[in-house]
Protein backbone atom coordinates (compact mmCIF):
# COMPACT_ATOMS: atom_id res chain seq x y z
CA UNK A 1 0.00 0.00 0.00
CA UNK A 2 1.50 3.53 -0.56
CA UNK A 3 1.77 5.46 1.97
CA UNK A 4 2.58 9.19 2.99
CA UNK A 5 6.00 10.03 5.50
CA UNK A 6 3.98 10.49 8.56
CA UNK A 7 2.39 7.10 7.78
CA UNK A 8 5.74 5.13 6.76
CA UNK A 9 7.30 6.69 9.88
CA UNK A 10 4.80 6.14 12.54
CA UNK A 11 4.32 2.01 10.88
CA UNK A 12 7.95 1.82 11.25
CA UNK A 13 8.43 2.85 14.83
CA UNK A 14 4.72 0.99 15.59
CA UNK A 15 6.63 -2.22 14.23
CA UNK A 16 4.42 -2.42 11.76
CA UNK A 17 4.71 -2.85 7.52
CA UNK A 18 1.74 -0.39 7.02
CA UNK A 19 -0.62 1.78 8.98
CA UNK A 20 -3.66 3.57 7.60
CA UNK A 21 -5.60 7.03 8.78
CA UNK A 22 -7.59 6.68 11.72
CA UNK A 23 -5.46 3.01 13.08
CA UNK A 24 -4.49 3.50 16.70
CA UNK A 25 -0.68 2.26 17.19
CA UNK A 26 1.46 2.27 19.87
CA UNK A 27 4.50 3.34 19.20
CA UNK A 28 8.34 3.85 20.14
CA UNK A 29 9.38 7.71 20.79
CA UNK A 30 12.78 8.54 19.97
CA UNK A 31 12.69 12.04 21.78
CA UNK A 32 10.80 12.92 24.31
CA UNK A 33 10.94 16.74 25.69
CA UNK A 34 9.47 18.89 28.52
CA UNK A 35 10.41 22.52 29.78
CA UNK A 36 10.22 24.28 32.78
CA UNK A 37 6.29 24.52 32.46
CA UNK A 38 5.10 21.23 31.35
CA UNK A 39 7.98 19.34 33.17
CA UNK A 40 6.70 20.28 36.58
CA UNK A 41 3.41 18.57 36.24
CA UNK A 42 4.96 15.35 34.11
CA UNK A 43 7.60 14.95 36.57
CA UNK A 44 4.72 14.73 39.27
CA UNK A 45 2.92 12.49 37.69
CA UNK A 46 6.05 10.05 36.73
CA UNK A 47 6.92 10.14 40.14
CA UNK A 48 3.31 8.80 40.87
CA UNK A 49 3.44 5.78 38.57
CA UNK A 50 6.52 4.62 40.65
CA UNK A 51 8.97 3.79 38.13
CA UNK A 52 12.39 4.52 39.05
CA UNK A 53 14.21 5.48 36.13
CA UNK A 54 13.14 7.00 32.41
CA UNK A 55 13.16 4.85 29.77
CA UNK A 56 16.68 6.05 28.38
CA UNK A 57 18.96 9.05 29.73
CA UNK A 58 19.65 9.87 26.08
CA UNK A 59 16.54 10.67 24.98
CA UNK A 60 14.48 12.10 27.64
CA UNK A 61 15.39 16.06 27.16
CA UNK A 62 14.22 18.77 29.55
CA UNK A 63 14.90 22.26 28.90
CA UNK A 64 14.11 25.22 30.89
CA UNK A 65 13.20 27.92 28.24
CA UNK A 66 9.92 29.29 29.51
CA UNK A 67 9.96 31.79 32.17
CA UNK A 68 13.87 31.07 32.43
CA UNK A 69 16.36 32.61 33.42
CA UNK A 70 13.86 32.56 36.31
CA UNK A 71 11.56 35.18 36.47
CA UNK A 72 10.67 34.99 40.04
CA UNK A 73 10.21 32.59 42.58
CA UNK A 74 7.54 29.92 41.44
CA UNK A 75 9.44 30.23 38.33
CA UNK A 76 12.42 29.33 39.82
CA UNK A 77 10.95 26.37 41.82
CA UNK A 78 9.54 24.83 38.67
CA UNK A 79 13.28 25.48 37.37
CA UNK A 80 14.56 23.56 40.22
CA UNK A 81 12.33 20.47 39.86
CA UNK A 82 13.76 20.00 36.06
CA UNK A 83 17.58 20.36 37.69
CA UNK A 84 16.99 17.79 40.77
CA UNK A 85 15.32 15.33 38.34
CA UNK A 86 17.94 16.16 35.66
CA UNK A 87 20.54 14.71 37.86
CA UNK A 88 18.93 12.15 39.87
CA UNK A 89 18.28 10.66 36.44
CA UNK A 90 21.27 11.52 34.80
CA UNK A 91 19.75 12.83 31.94
CA UNK A 92 22.45 13.61 29.35
CA UNK A 93 20.23 16.45 27.65
CA UNK A 94 19.58 18.93 30.55
CA UNK A 95 20.07 22.75 29.53
CA UNK A 96 21.35 25.26 32.12
CA UNK A 97 20.99 28.72 31.79
CA UNK A 98 24.24 29.78 29.89
CA UNK A 99 23.55 26.95 27.73
CA UNK A 100 19.92 26.74 27.39
CA UNK A 101 17.86 28.23 24.48
CA UNK A 102 14.46 27.91 22.96
CA UNK A 103 13.83 24.44 23.20
CA UNK A 104 12.74 24.25 19.46
CA UNK A 105 15.63 26.47 17.83
CA UNK A 106 18.05 24.53 20.35
CA UNK A 107 17.46 20.90 19.76
CA UNK A 108 18.04 20.71 15.61
CA UNK A 109 20.90 22.93 16.44
CA UNK A 110 22.48 20.60 18.51
CA UNK A 111 21.52 17.49 16.45
CA UNK A 112 19.21 16.12 19.42
CA UNK A 113 16.69 15.61 16.88
CA UNK A 114 17.08 13.99 13.12
CA UNK A 115 15.13 13.14 10.02
CA UNK A 116 13.24 10.02 10.39
CA UNK A 117 12.42 10.14 14.02
CA UNK A 118 9.73 10.01 16.60
CA UNK A 119 9.06 12.99 18.68
CA UNK A 120 6.93 13.94 21.12
CA UNK A 121 7.01 17.26 23.24
CA UNK A 122 5.21 18.84 26.02
CA UNK A 123 4.46 21.72 24.24
CA UNK A 124 2.71 22.18 21.03
CA UNK A 125 4.97 24.25 19.17
CA UNK A 126 7.35 20.30 18.94
CA UNK A 127 5.67 20.06 16.07
CA UNK A 128 8.92 22.43 14.74
CA UNK A 129 11.02 19.19 13.95
CA UNK A 130 8.43 18.18 11.17
CA UNK A 131 11.12 20.71 8.95
CA UNK A 132 13.85 17.80 9.22
CA UNK A 133 11.64 15.23 8.18
CA UNK A 134 10.47 13.77 11.43
CA UNK A 135 7.50 12.86 13.24
CA UNK A 136 6.94 15.16 15.59
CA UNK A 137 4.10 16.20 17.81
CA UNK A 138 2.96 18.60 21.25
CA UNK A 139 1.11 16.23 23.86
CA UNK A 140 0.10 17.30 27.67
CA UNK A 141 2.57 16.42 30.62
CA UNK A 142 0.68 12.94 31.18
CA UNK A 143 1.48 11.58 28.28
CA UNK A 144 5.15 12.80 28.40
CA UNK A 145 5.10 11.48 31.99
CA UNK A 146 3.94 7.76 30.41
CA UNK A 147 6.92 8.42 27.62
CA UNK A 148 9.09 8.98 30.79
CA UNK A 149 8.30 5.72 31.86
CA UNK A 150 7.49 3.05 29.39
CA UNK A 151 9.73 5.24 26.16
CA UNK A 152 6.03 4.29 24.17
CA UNK A 153 2.80 6.48 23.47
CA UNK A 154 -0.33 5.82 21.41
CA UNK A 155 -1.27 7.42 18.18
CA UNK A 156 -4.33 7.66 16.13
CA UNK A 157 -2.61 7.58 12.30
CA UNK A 158 -4.06 11.19 10.83
CA UNK A 159 -4.79 12.17 7.97
CA UNK A 160 -2.66 14.17 5.40
CA UNK A 161 -3.14 17.53 3.84
CA UNK A 162 -0.54 17.81 0.87
CA UNK A 163 -0.02 21.76 0.29
CA UNK A 164 2.10 22.22 -2.76
CA UNK A 165 4.28 25.46 -3.25
CA UNK A 166 4.81 27.39 -6.33
CA UNK A 167 6.67 30.17 -8.12
CA UNK A 168 8.92 32.63 -6.97
CA UNK A 169 8.76 34.60 -3.46
CA UNK A 170 9.24 38.15 -3.95
CA UNK A 171 11.47 40.07 -1.66
CA UNK A 172 10.79 40.20 2.04
CA UNK A 173 8.99 36.94 1.22
CA UNK A 174 9.95 33.95 3.62
CA UNK A 175 8.62 30.67 5.96
CA UNK A 176 6.66 32.57 8.28
CA UNK A 177 4.91 34.70 5.30
CA UNK A 178 4.51 31.02 3.54
CA UNK A 179 2.71 29.33 6.68
CA UNK A 180 0.29 32.33 7.86
CA UNK A 181 -0.83 32.90 4.10
CA UNK A 182 -1.75 29.19 4.49
CA UNK A 183 -3.57 29.50 7.74
CA UNK A 184 -5.18 32.50 6.90
CA UNK A 185 -6.27 30.41 4.01
CA UNK A 186 -7.13 26.67 6.40
CA UNK A 187 -8.35 28.76 9.27
CA UNK A 188 -7.44 27.89 12.76
CA UNK A 189 -9.02 24.28 12.73
CA UNK A 190 -8.41 23.53 9.16
CA UNK A 191 -6.33 20.55 9.87
CA UNK A 192 -7.24 19.35 12.96
CA UNK A 193 -5.97 16.08 13.89
CA UNK A 194 -4.29 15.78 10.33
CA UNK A 195 -0.86 16.55 9.02
CA UNK A 196 0.26 18.92 6.92
CA UNK A 197 2.60 18.05 4.46
CA UNK A 198 4.70 20.86 2.89
CA UNK A 199 6.11 20.37 -0.71
CA UNK A 200 6.66 22.06 -4.25
CA UNK A 201 9.22 23.80 -6.31
CA UNK A 202 9.45 26.69 -3.86
CA UNK A 203 9.82 24.43 -0.74
CA UNK A 204 12.97 22.57 -2.30
CA UNK A 205 14.47 26.36 -2.58
CA UNK A 206 13.37 27.22 0.78
CA UNK A 207 16.58 27.67 3.72
CA UNK A 208 15.90 25.22 6.39
CA UNK A 209 15.60 28.36 8.56
CA UNK A 210 12.46 28.56 6.94
CA UNK A 211 11.07 25.36 6.94
CA UNK A 212 11.17 25.15 10.95
CA UNK A 213 9.33 28.69 10.64
CA UNK A 214 6.49 26.81 8.94
CA UNK A 215 6.98 23.64 10.56
CA UNK A 216 6.54 25.47 13.95
CA UNK A 217 3.16 26.95 13.11
CA UNK A 218 1.20 24.04 11.62
CA UNK A 219 -0.29 23.85 15.55
CA UNK A 220 -1.67 26.67 14.53
CA UNK A 221 -4.02 25.47 11.43
CA UNK A 222 -4.79 22.21 14.35
CA UNK A 223 -2.98 20.03 12.74
CA UNK A 224 -1.16 16.92 14.61
CA UNK A 225 2.47 17.35 12.70
CA UNK A 226 4.03 19.44 9.99
CA UNK A 227 6.56 17.45 7.96
CA UNK A 228 8.84 18.16 5.14
CA UNK A 229 10.29 15.72 3.19
CA UNK A 230 14.15 15.79 3.82
CA UNK A 231 16.52 16.26 1.04
CA UNK A 232 20.15 18.16 0.27
CA UNK A 233 19.69 21.18 2.33
CA UNK A 234 17.98 18.68 5.82
CA UNK A 235 21.28 16.45 4.80
CA UNK A 236 23.38 20.14 4.78
CA UNK A 237 21.77 21.11 7.97
CA UNK A 238 21.96 17.77 9.84
CA UNK A 239 25.88 16.35 8.69
CA UNK A 240 27.73 18.92 11.01
CA UNK A 241 25.28 17.95 13.80
CA UNK A 242 24.29 13.83 14.20
CA UNK A 243 25.95 12.00 16.49
CA UNK A 244 23.41 9.04 15.67
CA UNK A 245 22.13 7.54 12.98
CA UNK A 246 19.13 8.93 11.17
CA UNK A 247 17.07 7.73 8.01
CA UNK A 248 15.18 10.32 5.05
CA UNK A 249 11.77 9.37 4.58
CA UNK A 250 9.36 10.00 1.44
CA UNK A 251 6.19 9.60 0.69
CA UNK A 252 5.27 7.60 -2.50
CA UNK A 253 4.12 8.99 -5.47
CA UNK A 254 0.63 7.43 -5.08
CA UNK A 255 -0.25 7.84 -1.11
CA UNK A 256 -3.56 9.08 -0.18
CA UNK A 257 -4.63 12.13 0.90
CA UNK A 258 -7.62 14.05 2.71
CA UNK A 259 -6.71 16.94 0.48
CA UNK A 260 -4.10 18.70 -1.72
CA UNK A 261 -4.23 22.42 -1.87
CA UNK A 262 -2.09 24.39 -4.05
CA UNK A 263 -0.28 27.87 -3.80
CA UNK A 264 1.22 29.97 -5.69
CA UNK A 265 3.55 32.45 -4.18
CA UNK A 266 4.40 34.55 -7.30
CA UNK A 267 2.14 37.54 -6.36
CA UNK A 268 2.43 37.07 -2.63
CA UNK A 269 3.52 40.10 -0.33
CA UNK A 270 4.56 39.99 3.65
CA UNK A 271 1.63 38.29 5.60
CA UNK A 272 0.68 39.83 9.02
CA UNK A 273 -2.17 38.07 11.40
CA UNK A 274 -3.85 40.70 12.94
CA UNK A 275 -5.52 40.24 16.36
CA UNK A 276 -6.76 37.83 17.98
CA UNK A 277 -6.27 34.81 15.39
CA UNK A 278 -3.65 33.23 12.91
CA UNK A 279 -5.92 33.32 10.98
CA UNK A 280 -7.15 37.15 10.57
CA UNK A 281 -3.99 37.18 7.91
CA UNK A 282 -4.01 40.07 5.42
CA UNK A 283 -1.31 41.03 3.08
CA UNK A 284 0.99 44.14 3.95
CA UNK A 285 -0.39 46.34 1.98
CA UNK A 286 -4.00 45.92 2.80
CA UNK A 287 -3.17 47.06 6.77
CA UNK A 288 -3.85 50.36 6.69
CA UNK A 289 -2.88 52.69 9.58
CA UNK A 290 -1.63 50.87 12.73
CA UNK A 291 0.39 52.27 15.32
CA UNK A 292 2.50 49.85 17.56
CA UNK A 293 3.77 50.30 20.90
CA UNK A 294 6.49 47.38 21.05
CA UNK A 295 7.93 45.21 18.36
CA UNK A 296 9.41 41.50 19.56
CA UNK A 297 11.76 39.29 17.05
CA UNK A 298 12.54 35.91 18.66
CA UNK A 299 10.52 33.12 19.80
CA UNK A 300 10.66 29.51 18.55
CA UNK A 301 9.21 30.61 15.14
CA UNK A 302 11.97 33.64 14.49
CA UNK A 303 14.70 33.73 16.25
CA UNK A 304 17.24 32.11 14.34
CA UNK A 305 20.17 33.63 13.14
CA UNK A 306 18.42 34.42 9.22
CA UNK A 307 15.73 36.19 11.02
CA UNK A 308 18.01 38.68 13.30
CA UNK A 309 19.66 39.19 10.41
CA UNK A 310 16.89 39.99 7.89
CA UNK A 311 15.65 42.38 10.93
CA UNK A 312 19.59 43.79 11.44
CA UNK A 313 19.28 44.61 7.29
CA UNK A 314 16.11 46.90 7.84
CA UNK A 315 17.16 48.17 11.34
CA UNK A 316 21.04 49.25 10.17
CA UNK A 317 21.40 52.80 10.38
CA UNK A 318 17.89 53.47 11.76
CA UNK A 319 16.33 53.68 14.75
CA UNK A 320 13.41 52.51 16.65
CA UNK A 321 10.61 55.15 16.35
CA UNK A 322 10.27 57.37 19.77
CA UNK A 323 7.98 55.29 21.79
CA UNK A 324 8.72 52.10 20.29
CA UNK A 325 10.21 49.28 22.42
CA UNK A 326 12.26 47.33 20.25
CA UNK A 327 13.06 43.62 21.94
CA UNK A 328 15.29 41.41 20.17
CA UNK A 329 15.45 37.51 21.38
CA UNK A 330 18.13 35.35 19.85
CA UNK A 331 16.67 31.66 20.22
CA UNK A 332 20.18 30.22 21.54
CA UNK A 333 23.63 31.02 23.05
CA UNK A 334 25.20 29.89 19.55
CA UNK A 335 22.71 32.58 17.36
CA UNK A 336 23.16 34.86 20.22
CA UNK A 337 26.94 34.03 19.26
CA UNK A 338 27.03 34.67 15.99
CA UNK A 339 24.91 37.57 15.99
CA UNK A 340 27.13 39.59 17.73
CA UNK A 341 29.95 38.15 15.66
CA UNK A 342 28.52 39.59 12.61
CA UNK A 343 27.75 42.87 14.01
CA UNK A 344 23.88 42.71 14.35
CA UNK A 345 23.84 43.51 18.00
CA UNK A 346 25.82 46.76 17.25
CA UNK A 347 22.88 47.56 14.65
CA UNK A 348 19.95 46.77 16.91
CA UNK A 349 21.62 48.77 19.94
CA UNK A 350 21.95 51.60 17.50
CA UNK A 351 18.80 51.23 16.83
CA UNK A 352 17.70 51.93 20.84
CA UNK A 353 16.72 47.74 20.66
CA UNK A 354 16.99 45.99 23.71
CA UNK A 355 18.73 42.23 23.60
CA UNK A 356 17.21 39.48 25.50
CA UNK A 357 19.09 36.44 26.59
CA UNK A 358 17.33 33.40 24.84
CA UNK A 359 13.92 32.73 26.27
CA UNK A 360 10.42 32.42 25.25
CA UNK A 361 9.38 35.16 27.46
CA UNK A 362 7.15 37.49 26.17
CA UNK A 363 5.77 35.68 23.45
CA UNK A 364 3.05 33.58 26.28
CA UNK A 365 2.79 36.62 28.18
CA UNK A 366 5.81 35.73 30.72
CA UNK A 367 8.70 38.49 31.25
CA UNK A 368 10.84 40.59 29.51
CA UNK A 369 8.22 42.53 27.70
CA UNK A 370 5.00 41.81 28.70
CA UNK A 371 1.99 44.28 27.27
CA UNK A 372 -0.07 46.66 29.64
CA UNK A 373 -3.82 47.67 28.97
CA UNK A 374 -4.88 48.96 25.35
CA UNK A 375 -1.01 48.13 23.62
CA UNK A 376 -0.11 46.69 20.80
CA UNK A 377 3.27 44.37 19.51
CA UNK A 378 4.19 43.36 16.16
CA UNK A 379 5.79 40.21 16.93
CA UNK A 380 7.42 37.38 14.79
CA UNK A 381 6.51 35.17 17.54
CA UNK A 382 3.34 32.16 16.75
CA UNK A 383 -0.08 33.30 18.77
CA UNK A 384 -1.90 36.61 19.03
CA UNK A 385 -4.54 35.70 21.13
CA UNK A 386 -6.71 37.56 23.31
CA UNK A 387 -4.27 38.14 26.35
CA UNK A 388 -1.35 36.12 25.53
CA UNK A 389 1.74 38.78 25.54
CA UNK A 390 0.24 40.59 28.53
CA UNK A 391 -2.88 42.35 29.22
CA UNK A 392 -6.55 41.02 28.46
CA UNK A 393 -6.56 44.12 26.78
CA UNK A 394 -3.52 44.16 24.54
CA UNK A 395 -2.72 43.15 20.91
CA UNK A 396 -0.59 40.82 19.41
CA UNK A 397 -0.05 41.40 15.31
CA UNK A 398 2.05 38.08 14.17
CA UNK A 399 4.46 38.85 11.11
CA UNK A 400 7.79 38.28 9.50
CA UNK A 401 11.29 39.58 10.97
CA UNK A 402 11.59 42.10 8.28
CA UNK A 403 8.28 43.67 8.86
CA UNK A 404 8.84 43.32 12.64
CA UNK A 405 11.32 45.32 11.95
CA UNK A 406 10.25 48.20 9.25
CA UNK A 407 7.20 48.80 12.11
CA UNK A 408 9.78 49.74 14.61
CA UNK A 409 11.27 52.31 12.63
CA UNK A 410 8.31 53.70 11.28
CA UNK A 411 6.18 53.25 14.63
CA UNK A 412 3.26 51.66 12.74
CA UNK A 413 2.51 48.33 11.05
CA UNK A 414 4.66 48.74 7.70
CA UNK A 415 6.87 46.50 5.30
CA UNK A 416 10.33 46.60 4.78
CA UNK A 417 9.48 48.28 0.93
CA UNK A 418 7.85 51.30 2.93
CA UNK A 419 11.67 52.17 4.00
CA UNK A 420 12.78 51.15 -0.05
CA UNK A 421 15.33 48.50 1.56
CA UNK A 422 16.24 45.50 -1.20
CA UNK A 423 16.90 42.61 0.15
CA UNK A 424 20.24 41.21 0.07
CA UNK B 1 -7.76 -3.15 30.88
CA UNK B 2 -11.04 -2.31 32.90
CA UNK B 3 -13.07 -3.80 35.66
CA UNK B 4 -16.13 -6.11 35.13
CA UNK B 5 -19.57 -3.87 34.19
CA UNK B 6 -21.03 -4.49 37.58
CA UNK B 7 -19.00 -1.90 38.63
CA UNK B 8 -19.32 0.69 35.91
CA UNK B 9 -21.91 2.80 37.34
CA UNK B 10 -23.07 5.09 34.80
CA UNK B 11 -21.72 8.95 34.95
CA UNK B 12 -24.37 11.68 35.07
CA UNK B 13 -23.46 15.28 35.15
CA UNK B 14 -26.70 17.72 36.30
CA UNK B 15 -26.04 21.69 36.13
CA UNK B 16 -25.86 24.92 34.74
CA UNK B 17 -24.12 25.66 31.35
CA UNK B 18 -21.85 28.51 30.74
CA UNK B 19 -21.54 29.04 26.99
CA UNK B 20 -18.91 30.15 24.54
CA UNK B 21 -17.39 30.79 21.00
CA UNK B 22 -15.36 28.83 18.82
CA UNK B 23 -11.62 28.69 19.30
CA UNK B 24 -11.04 28.65 22.67
CA UNK B 25 -7.49 29.14 23.14
CA UNK B 26 -5.78 27.69 26.52
CA UNK B 27 -4.68 30.54 26.98
CA UNK B 28 -7.72 31.83 27.21
CA UNK B 29 -8.79 28.81 29.75
CA UNK B 30 -5.44 29.39 31.47
CA UNK B 31 -3.32 32.80 30.85
CA UNK B 32 0.49 31.57 30.99
CA UNK B 33 0.75 34.55 33.18
CA UNK B 34 -0.10 31.99 35.98
CA UNK B 35 1.81 28.82 34.93
CA UNK B 36 4.76 29.58 36.97
CA UNK B 37 2.65 27.68 39.35
CA UNK B 38 1.05 24.29 38.44
CA UNK B 39 -1.10 23.96 41.54
CA UNK B 40 -4.79 23.28 40.57
CA UNK B 41 -6.44 25.31 43.36
CA UNK B 42 -4.38 28.23 42.27
CA UNK B 43 -4.91 27.43 38.38
CA UNK B 44 -8.56 27.48 39.06
CA UNK B 45 -9.00 31.11 40.44
CA UNK B 46 -7.70 32.29 36.55
CA UNK B 47 -9.86 29.78 34.68
CA UNK B 48 -11.41 31.38 31.76
CA UNK B 49 -10.55 34.88 33.00
CA UNK B 50 -9.48 35.62 29.08
CA UNK B 51 -12.74 35.08 27.87
CA UNK B 52 -15.34 35.84 30.92
CA UNK B 53 -13.61 37.49 33.86
CA UNK B 54 -16.74 36.63 36.26
CA UNK B 55 -16.87 32.73 35.26
CA UNK B 56 -14.04 31.97 37.86
CA UNK B 57 -16.24 33.97 40.53
CA UNK B 58 -19.63 32.97 39.25
CA UNK B 59 -19.44 29.49 38.47
CA UNK B 60 -20.53 26.68 40.61
CA UNK B 61 -19.24 23.15 41.35
CA UNK B 62 -20.89 20.86 38.89
CA UNK B 63 -21.54 23.43 36.48
CA UNK B 64 -20.84 22.66 32.54
CA UNK B 65 -19.45 24.31 29.66
CA UNK B 66 -21.26 24.29 26.14
CA UNK B 67 -18.88 25.85 23.54
CA UNK B 68 -18.14 26.14 19.65
CA UNK B 69 -15.49 23.84 17.58
CA UNK B 70 -12.29 23.64 18.32
CA UNK B 71 -12.03 24.41 22.39
CA UNK B 72 -8.76 24.11 23.75
CA UNK B 73 -6.52 24.90 20.50
CA UNK B 74 -3.30 26.28 20.86
CA UNK B 75 -0.35 25.37 23.70
CA UNK B 76 -0.48 21.87 25.16
CA UNK B 77 -0.55 23.02 28.63
CA UNK B 78 -2.10 20.25 30.86
CA UNK B 79 -2.69 23.41 33.21
CA UNK B 80 -6.22 24.12 31.05
CA UNK B 81 -8.23 21.11 31.90
CA UNK B 82 -6.45 20.45 35.53
CA UNK B 83 -7.70 24.36 36.17
CA UNK B 84 -11.18 23.29 34.50
CA UNK B 85 -11.63 20.53 36.82
CA UNK B 86 -10.37 21.99 39.53
CA UNK B 87 -12.73 25.03 39.27
CA UNK B 88 -15.78 22.08 39.67
CA UNK B 89 -16.89 21.98 35.64
CA UNK B 90 -18.15 18.48 35.71
CA UNK B 91 -18.33 18.51 32.14
CA UNK B 92 -17.29 20.47 28.87
CA UNK B 93 -19.45 19.71 25.30
CA UNK B 94 -18.22 20.96 22.46
CA UNK B 95 -18.78 21.22 18.50
CA UNK B 96 -15.56 19.66 18.23
CA UNK B 97 -12.16 19.73 20.33
CA UNK B 98 -8.57 20.37 19.85
CA UNK B 99 -6.81 17.42 19.55
CA UNK B 100 -3.95 18.14 22.20
CA UNK B 101 -6.80 19.15 24.69
CA UNK B 102 -8.90 16.14 23.69
CA UNK B 103 -5.76 13.65 25.28
CA UNK B 104 -5.06 15.90 28.00
CA UNK B 105 -8.66 16.10 29.02
CA UNK B 106 -8.95 11.87 29.68
CA UNK B 107 -5.55 12.16 30.50
CA UNK B 108 -6.22 14.62 33.31
CA UNK B 109 -9.88 13.02 34.49
CA UNK B 110 -12.13 15.56 32.58
CA UNK B 111 -15.05 14.53 30.87
CA UNK B 112 -15.88 15.87 27.49
CA UNK B 113 -18.48 14.99 24.81
CA UNK B 114 -18.41 16.61 21.27
CA UNK B 115 -22.00 17.09 19.75
CA UNK B 116 -22.91 20.62 17.37
CA UNK B 117 -26.55 19.65 17.78
CA UNK B 118 -26.48 19.94 21.54
CA UNK B 119 -24.34 23.09 21.42
CA UNK B 120 -26.62 24.51 18.83
CA UNK B 121 -29.66 23.41 21.28
CA UNK B 122 -28.22 24.27 24.35
CA UNK B 123 -28.37 28.45 25.51
CA UNK B 124 -26.15 30.16 28.51
CA UNK B 125 -27.91 29.17 32.01
CA UNK B 126 -29.75 26.49 30.87
CA UNK B 127 -30.10 23.55 33.11
CA UNK B 128 -28.86 19.68 31.50
CA UNK B 129 -28.54 16.52 32.23
CA UNK B 130 -25.80 14.22 30.51
CA UNK B 131 -24.96 10.78 30.42
CA UNK B 132 -21.83 10.05 29.31
CA UNK B 133 -22.38 5.93 28.79
CA UNK B 134 -24.96 6.48 26.47
CA UNK B 135 -23.75 10.13 25.05
CA UNK B 136 -27.17 11.72 26.31
CA UNK B 137 -27.62 15.56 26.51
CA UNK B 138 -31.20 16.43 27.98
CA UNK B 139 -31.90 20.24 28.03
CA UNK B 140 -34.06 20.20 31.10
CA UNK B 141 -35.17 23.48 30.43
CA UNK B 142 -36.50 22.89 27.09
CA UNK B 143 -37.10 19.00 27.18
CA UNK B 144 -34.73 18.70 24.29
CA UNK B 145 -32.77 15.75 24.01
CA UNK B 146 -29.57 15.16 21.76
CA UNK B 147 -27.31 12.77 21.32
CA UNK B 148 -23.32 12.57 21.22
CA UNK B 149 -20.80 9.73 20.15
CA UNK B 150 -21.08 7.98 23.96
CA UNK B 151 -17.37 7.74 25.48
CA UNK B 152 -16.07 4.01 25.25
CA UNK B 153 -16.09 2.04 28.30
CA UNK B 154 -11.95 1.89 28.26
CA UNK B 155 -11.79 6.07 28.58
CA UNK B 156 -14.91 5.91 30.94
CA UNK B 157 -12.94 3.98 33.58
CA UNK B 158 -9.97 6.52 32.92
CA UNK B 159 -12.47 9.05 34.23
CA UNK B 160 -13.65 7.51 36.88
CA UNK B 161 -10.31 6.49 38.16
CA UNK B 162 -9.65 10.31 38.16
CA UNK B 163 -7.14 10.38 34.65
CA UNK B 164 -4.29 8.10 33.05
CA UNK B 165 -2.00 8.29 35.91
CA UNK B 166 -4.58 6.84 38.90
CA UNK B 167 -6.26 4.77 36.18
CA UNK B 168 -2.30 3.06 35.25
CA UNK B 169 -2.07 2.77 39.34
CA UNK B 170 -4.55 1.28 40.07
CA UNK B 171 -5.88 -0.99 37.48
CA UNK B 172 -1.75 -1.77 36.42
CA UNK B 173 -2.20 -1.32 32.68
CA UNK B 174 -3.03 1.99 30.62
Amino acid sequence: MPMTITEKLLADHAGLREVFPGQLVHATIDIALGNDITAPIAIKQFQKIGVKHVFDKDRVVLVPDHFAPNKDIQSAEQCRMLREFSREQHLTHYFEVGNAGIEHALLPEKGIVLPGDLVIGADSHTCTYGALGAFATGVGSTDLAAVMATGKLWFKVPESIKLIYTGRRRPWVGGKDLILYTIGKMGVDGARYQAMEFVGETIRRLPMDDRFTMANMAIEAGAKNGIFIPDPTTAAYVKRRATREFRFYRSDPKAIYREVMEFNLDQIEPQVALPHSPENVRGISEVGEISIDQAVIGSCTNGRISDLKQAASILKGKKAAPGVRLIIIPATPSIYREAMKKGYFDIFLNAGGVISPPTCGPCLGGYMGVLGKGERAVATTNRNFIGRMGHQESEVILSNPSVAAASAVLGRLAGPEELGIEQE
Amino acid sequence: MSRSRENDTPMVFKGTVWKFGHNIDTDVIIPARYLNDSDPVSLAEHCMENANSGFSLKMKPGDLIAAGSNFGCGSSREHAPIALKAKGVSCIIAETFARIFYRNAFNTGLPILESRDAVMGIKEGDTIQVELETGRILNLDTGRSFQAAPVPEFMRQILKDGGLIPHIIRRGSG
